[in-house]
């Protein structure tokens, strides 16, 4: 190879690296200790709770097409009933792509609790998570403190209880 | 010894092909595979997608299966194909 081509094959190369980092450089997990992004900058169908400072949230990912989402949903709304005066707010995220189907379901389910969708799946993306549902529960000052991956029924509720009396008992910031 | 014009031409030529196989490289590994999202399985979810009607006949297959070929998996997802299983 003569030094003629070196600039070439250097181009080559770096045009193979940015290939290879471009699908890379789109995963943008959440993470525990991350602190929650600002959820209306994801542009949500739907109304979110006015003031979530200060407030211990349950940030859960479900679809209407999803078992387990759907299976977990009278727990979550007896963690809403059992809580939401003590400080917790519980923040349902559709990630489904059909609005009716999102509202079929919550027509049978009949929920207290926030509900939103993620028409443009922009959240879910940026939270990169792993499975359906996935939960996460924030503390009080904006930090992501505990993931939940699918849900187990019963464990997954002793999960829920115990770790949000945790967080409800910690200090306001 | 290659005359200059010669020379000139391989340098070109090497430069050429250098740029064709890395952008052939580029353009595979950009638009090449790709992962279903477990939050972009709802197509997937649809019960016509599945390839059986009866999800324990299916289940009891797929162990026939298994235990006679040593081998498992590429039928469909699991569960409701939500990614959850």
């Amino acid at each position: 190879m003569s030094p003629h081509d070196k600039p070439a094959c250097k181009c080559a190369i770096l045009a193979t690296l940015l290939a290879l980092m471009l699908p890379a450089a789109c995963i943008a997990d959440f993470k525990q200790d991350d602190n929650l992004p600002d959820l209306a900058d994801y542009q949500l169908e739907g109304k979110l709770p006015e003031n979530l400072k200060g407030q211990v949230i349950l940030l859960d990912f479900w679809a209407s097409w999803c078992g387990p989402c759907k299976s977990s949903f009278p727990a979550m709304e007896d963690l809403n009933k059992k809580y939401a005066g003590k400080g917790l707010t519980i923040v349902a995220v559709s990630v489904d792509e059909k609005q009716e189907n999102m509202q079929r379901f919550l027509n049978t389910a009949n929920v207290s609790f926030t509900v939103v969708r993620d028409a443009r799946q922009k959240l879910v993306a940026a939270a990169n998570i792993r499975a359906m549902p996935t939960s996460f529960l924030i503390d009080r000052s904006g930090k992501i403190r505990f993931i939940h991956s699918g849900f187990n029924r019963d464990e997954t509720i002793r999960q829920y209880v115990k770790e949000i009396e945790q967080l409800l008992e910690e200090p306001k910031p | 010894m290659m005359p200059p014009q010669n020379a000139h031409i391989t340098i070109l030529t090497t430069r050429l092909a250098c740029i064709r196989t890395a952008m052939s490289l580029a353009l595979s590994l950009a638009a090449g595979c790709t992962t279903v999202k477990p939050w972009q399985r709802e197509t997937l979810s649809d019960s016509i997608m599945q390839p059986g009607r009866n999800p324990i006949a299916a289940a009891q297959l797929d162990h026939i299966y298994f235990s006679r070929e040593a081998a498992s998996g590429g039928t469909s997802v699991g569960g409701g194909g939500c990614g959850c299983n």
